[in-house]
């Protein structure tokens, strides 16, 4: 009784976890229950029951309720394709002015609108794609074909590689100095002598419009939201979904919108890329010391200036790490969106793994990747740069990098004119190097591959045996093993023990939206292999994290690896584990696992970071052994950071699953990418991107509402 | 006397969802503890004085007395619950918001504890910022601020960032952009705590060096009474958003109204805060010996000279007048004298 008053958590949760097994004890396996149920909507069987919903006419399985809530919102996926379809082909016709039949047309409104934003779309990207390639289309868009036909000398000529790679070096040595510039340097001329410079033009010239427009409505909204409570609270619920959502889960309703290829794909971009710059402009406007902002009401600004001449350059530094994440999301959506026919390297590397053709993967994946890092590290040079006063230099010492960049051009343009002269029958390398004329290296990788699979092959085999056998087959028998009510108990007792009621009542909102779905059981495959794979990253991470704590370069030293492994979009992550592990379900896993490693060392080492150093030296004096003050000291304080970092590694894990798809998986992931390649998908990749998106706000709850609780109790921040 | 400059009748602020309502019902009788248990807190409580034109007015008070949030008021950086506010004689609570802007562009300056620069734009540029939001040209504004940078002694460092210079240099930069539109009204919010000893002083001795030449008027806060001291020409004393005592420094010292404020008094050195004035006899009597003080010196500058006299000394005024007498055993009782006794 004594020890029941001491730790009374300690056994509610027992308690909780008692009511969980009985019940999964309890309620039997109906025998009708194959595991794969289909996708309820669309299968037809003698068995299944109906229900009609807004019209709408629903089949499902006669369930034992306990075992598996009956698909109620199965109606859902169907009724968002309606409404689409509606609004793209019904809704609001209305006239308008043709200019190529003259005369006027009778168009939807919502058709004539996503019409048009595709064509301006795909106006600029054409202009800064030409301008960095070459080619005619910006001066059809002015003219017609006709004219070009007529006059065969206006096309825009495109930049010779030359220039561009050293205006990146130039622009990288203003922003972070001599050593980013070499590496920028570097970087665009490996791109281009192994003949990657067209796709990866392409995907900058993707970046080069999504990333811009992005940061205005960003900007626009996060100031909105500054100035309006209402605006904000408006806006929370969507920036949190949008947080866990699966990037390429927002891809499948911009097909019906916008169609196919790259406009559908930046302007899904600005969609995910938005929201991140949203939360950091407000941040950043938050942060601004309300004594400045007295300071400039005093000085008599109106709100206009206030807003632009004193709050928005007080906040500077947050506001350009929201452009340094903007451009990260706007480059992993520029990979993504190949799914969805977005030219670039993006579709290069998918072809190739389509193809198994790992070595091109590689070289493909290795361009993504050096872009990543440059594109990273320049936006945050460019955040962490302070102004400079010009005031007393004079013109050559203001505008030596312009000029240079001017002297470049000339050299460049000379340099291309003197290589048409030189390589006259060939290809001019120094305008720019063939795709199939660099040197490719795809072939010594595909050896190299083939040689891992020759001498490893055994060894490979036995391992993958083994754990989808011994760990993975039954880990996923549990997990379908559970009843759907013994786990929604589950979910909201803790929900209920950790946050309370209102806690609760989240949880089993959004628990019950996923049960009442039709793809209970492909989330708990998901939610299984994401388990899985925390696990795992959890053990390696805090590991890690932990031994390299322990000295002040090894800390520094993992710091900068994970900061570089974040910024590779997740999907190059797929190329080593399919080299090595073939097409399995351990290839995902060991993706996910590879990936969700990054947040959990990187949490472990800041938590541990952000013990207060008085805490430490007050320990050391009190003659505590390293690893007493390890235990009883820096792990109960780093704790709550830690589990913030867990609240990452399974969002990361939950991507990761979902991205697998691509290899060969049978979860919800799954299903996104076959309603990206369905007619009426939009509605049921959405529903499907919402289930995920819940799947991790589940954990972000209840991680949450712990940490802060416990923050609190220990007096941190 | 000419129309005070600055003149509050029972200004309240009070935070919390019915403030208004909540004053309303009070009828002028606010008490702290019933509106908290409603949810409310009480920043200023009834306040009411006047500042006239030239003079100094620091109020004094420890952190959530309710000193910030008055000056606050009266800059209409929030806006009051209750009462009235003039500012020459304009009724500031209810200017619109451009004649509110006008207003602060022309009349008022203002400086903050944590200096509160532009982080991103220089020294001269963050002192010429007011003027240019005021819409003056690019050419005009850097050269009134350069004639502020050099009042503040800050010149050769112009084009410094503020982070490239110290706490007392960036508070220069603070105090210059606040006089650079040459405003009548001065406020000043707890400008020297966030600075060193030694600095804090330096900055004090800088700014009576500056009020005697501008002459203007200014509510100064602070949380330090010996600063309260060494500047006012009037301290007001605050508590729990009530003031408890305004009056000359002198007559703080002398006569603290409340037990609260003679907790502060209790420390000061009272020789080197009283003149002689404070503490002299106004009438003369007969046996007045040769030395002759001025009324205007401070009580520490003389105390030995007068000590030493057996007769009682005459005071004078600046016209050589007598206008009164202290003995030696005065000197004595008002340094080493109980401290309780009033006199």
């Amino acid at each position: 009784m004594e020890l029941f008053k001491k730790y009374p958590k300690l056994f509610q949760w027992i308690f909780l976890l008692i009511v969980f097994f009985a019940l999964c004890f309890a309620i039997d396996v109906p025998e009708t229950y194959k595991f794969i149920r289909g996708q309820a909507e669309f299968v037809k069987d003698p068995n299944q029951s109906t229900f009609v919903f807004l019209g709408k006419e629903v089949r499902y399985y006669a369930f034992d309720v306990f075992w598996r809530l009956p698909p109620l919102l199965g109606w859902l996926p169907i009724w968002i394709n309606d409404s689409l379809f509606f609004l793209m082909n019904d809704w609001m016709p209305m006239e308008f002015w043709n200019e190529d039949t003259q005369e006027y047309k009778t168009r939807p409104l919502v058709l004539q609108i996503t019409r048009n934003l595709t064509a301006f779309m795909t106006f600029l990207i054409e202009l800064i794609r030409e301008i960095l390639l070459g080619g005619l289309e910006t001066i059809v868009a002015f003219t017609s074909w006709d004219w070009i036909d007529a006059n065969p000398w206006a096309e825009l000529p495109g930049l010779p590689w030359t220039i561009v790679a050293a205006g990146s070096a130039i622009l990288a040595y203003k922003l972070g100095g001599r050593g980013l510039a070499i590496f920028a340097g570097l970087a665009m001329t490996y791109i281009s002598i192994f003949g990657q410079w067209k796709p990866s033009m392409q995907t900058l010239s993707f970046i080069l419009v999504a990333a811009p427009l992005s940061f205005i409505f960003g900007l626009s909204l996060g100031i909105a939201a500054f100035k309006s409570k209402r605006v904000e609270k408006a806006l929370y619920p969507i920036l949190l979904v949008m947080q866990t959502m699966p990037q390429y889960a927002v891809l499948v309703p911009a097909l019906v919108l916008f169609g196919v290829g790259d406009h559908a794909a930046v302007i899904i971009t600005m969609i995910v890329a938005v929201p991140p710059m949203i939360l950091l402009t407000l941040l950043g406007l938050r942060a601004v010391p309300p004594e400045v902002i007295e300071a400039g009401r005093m000085s008599g600004c109106n709100n206009w200036q206030l807003m632009f001449k004193v709050l928005i350059p007080t906040a500077r530094r947050d506001i350009l790490i929201g452009v340094n994440q903007v451009i990260m999301v706007c480059f992993s959506m520029a990979v993504i969106s190949a799914f969805i026919g977005a030219k670039g390297l993006g579709f290069n590397l998918l072809l190739a793994l389509n193809q198994l053709n790992i070595g091109l993967a590689l070289e493909a994946g290795l361009c993504i990747s050096l872009i990543a890092i440059l594109l990273d590290k320049m936006s945050l040079a460019w955040a962490n740069k302070q102004v400079d006063y010009f005031g007393n230099l004079n013109f050559f010492q203001r505008n030596k990098n312009s000029l240079f960049f001017g002297l470049i051009m000339i050299v460049g343009i000379a340099l291309a004119y003197f290589g048409s002269i030189y390589f006259k029958d060939g290809y001019n390398y120094l305008f720019e190097v063939p795709h199939n004329k660099g040197i490719s290296t795809a072939g010594f990788w595909n050896k190299g591959v083939d040689w891992i699979f020759d001498t490893f092959f055994v060894y490979i085999k036995a391992f993958n045996t083994w754990l989808i056998v011994e760990v993975l087959q039954p880990m996923r028998a549990l997990y379908l093993r559970m009843p759907a009510i013994a786990t929604i108990v589950l979910v909201v007792g803790a929900g209920y023990l950790i946050g309370g009621a209102r806690s609760a009542l989240v949880v089993c909102g959004l628990t019950l939206f996923i049960a009442l779905s039709p793809w209970w059981d492909r989330a708990l495959v998901t939610t299984y292999m994401a388990t899985f794979g925390v696990i795992v990253s959890c053990i390696i991470g805090f590991t890690v994290g932990t031994l390299c704590f322990q000295n002040k370069h090894s800390t520094k030293f993992m710091l900068n690896v994970c900061d570089i492994f974040q910024t590779f979009p997740s999907f190059v992550y797929l190329i080593p584990v399919m080299m090595l592990f073939g097409i399995t379900d351990t290839s995902v896993l060991i993706a996910v696992i590879v990936y969700a490693t990054i947040p959990a060392t990187r949490y472990t080492i800041e938590g541990l970071r952000s013990v207060p150093s008085g805490l430490h030296d007050a320990a050391t004096m009190s003659g505590v052994t390293k690893f007493q003050r390890l235990f009883k000291i820096e792990f109960p304080l780093a704790f709550p950071h830690m589990m913030l970092g867990l609240n990452q590694t399974i969002v990361f894990a939950l991507f990761m699953v979902i991205i697998g798809a691509f290899i060969g998986t049978e979860d919800l992931g799954q299903y996104i990418l076959k309603a990206l390649s369905d007619k009426k998908g939009a509605g049921i990749g959405l529903t499907l991107g919402i289930c995920v998106a819940f799947i991790g706000l589940i954990f972000d709850n209840l991680i949450r509402t712990w940490v802060d609780k416990r923050k609190k109790h220990l007096g941190i921040d | 006397m000419s129309e005070p400059v600055i003149k509050c009748e029972s200004v309240y602020k009070i935070f919390g969802e019915n403030a208004e309502t909540m004053l309303k019902e009070a009828n002028g009788n606010v008490d702290a503890k019933t509106f908290q248990e409603n949810g409310c807190i009480v920043g200023v409580n009834n306040a009411s004085f006047e500042v006239s034109k030239g003079e100094m007015l620091v109020v004094m008070g420890l952190s959530g007395s309710g000193k910030s949030t008055l000056l606050r008021c009266i800059s209409r950086l929030t806006d009051a619950t209750g009462g009235k506010i003039f500012i020459e004689g304009q009724d500031l609570l209810n200017l619109n918001n451009k004649e509110l802007i006008d207003l602060r562009r022309n009349k008022m300056g203002m400086v903050f504890q944590s200096f509160a620069l532009l982080p991103h734009k220089t020294v001269v540029e963050n002192i010429a910022f007011p003027l240019q939001i005021k819409g003056i040209n690019t050419e005009d504004s850097i050269n009134k601020a350069m004639d502020m940078v050099k009042l503040v002694g800050l010149d050769g460092r112009e084009n410094y960032f503020p982070r490239e210079l110290s706490g007392g240099q960036q508070q220069r930069v603070g105090i210059a952009r606040s006089l650079a539109v040459e405003p009548d009204i001065w406020f000043l919010d707890e400008p020297f705590s966030a600075l060193d000893p030694l600095i804090r002083k330096e900055m004090q001795d800088e700014f009576l060096r500056l009020q005697e030449k501008l002459q203007k008027t200014i509510m100064f806060i602070t949380h330090d009474f010996d600063e309260a001291l060494k500047l006012a020409d009037r301290i007001a004393i605050m508590k729990d958003g009530i003031i408890e005592q305004l009056d000359t420094p002198a007559n703080i010292v002398l006569n603290p109204a409340t037990e609260y404020v003679r907790k502060f008094t209790e420390e000061v050195p009272r020789e080197k805060v009283l003149l002689i004035e404070d503490v002299m006899d106004s009438t003369t009597t007969e046996d007045i010996g040769d030395l002759k003080v001025s009324k205007d010196e401070i009580i520490e500058n003389v105390a030995e000279k007068i000590l030493t006299q057996e007769k009682t000394v005459a005071v004078i005024d600046n016209n050589n007048n007598i206008v009164g007498s202290i003995n030696p055993t005065k000197i004595i009782n008002t340094v080493f004298g109980g401290r309780k006794t009033n006199n």
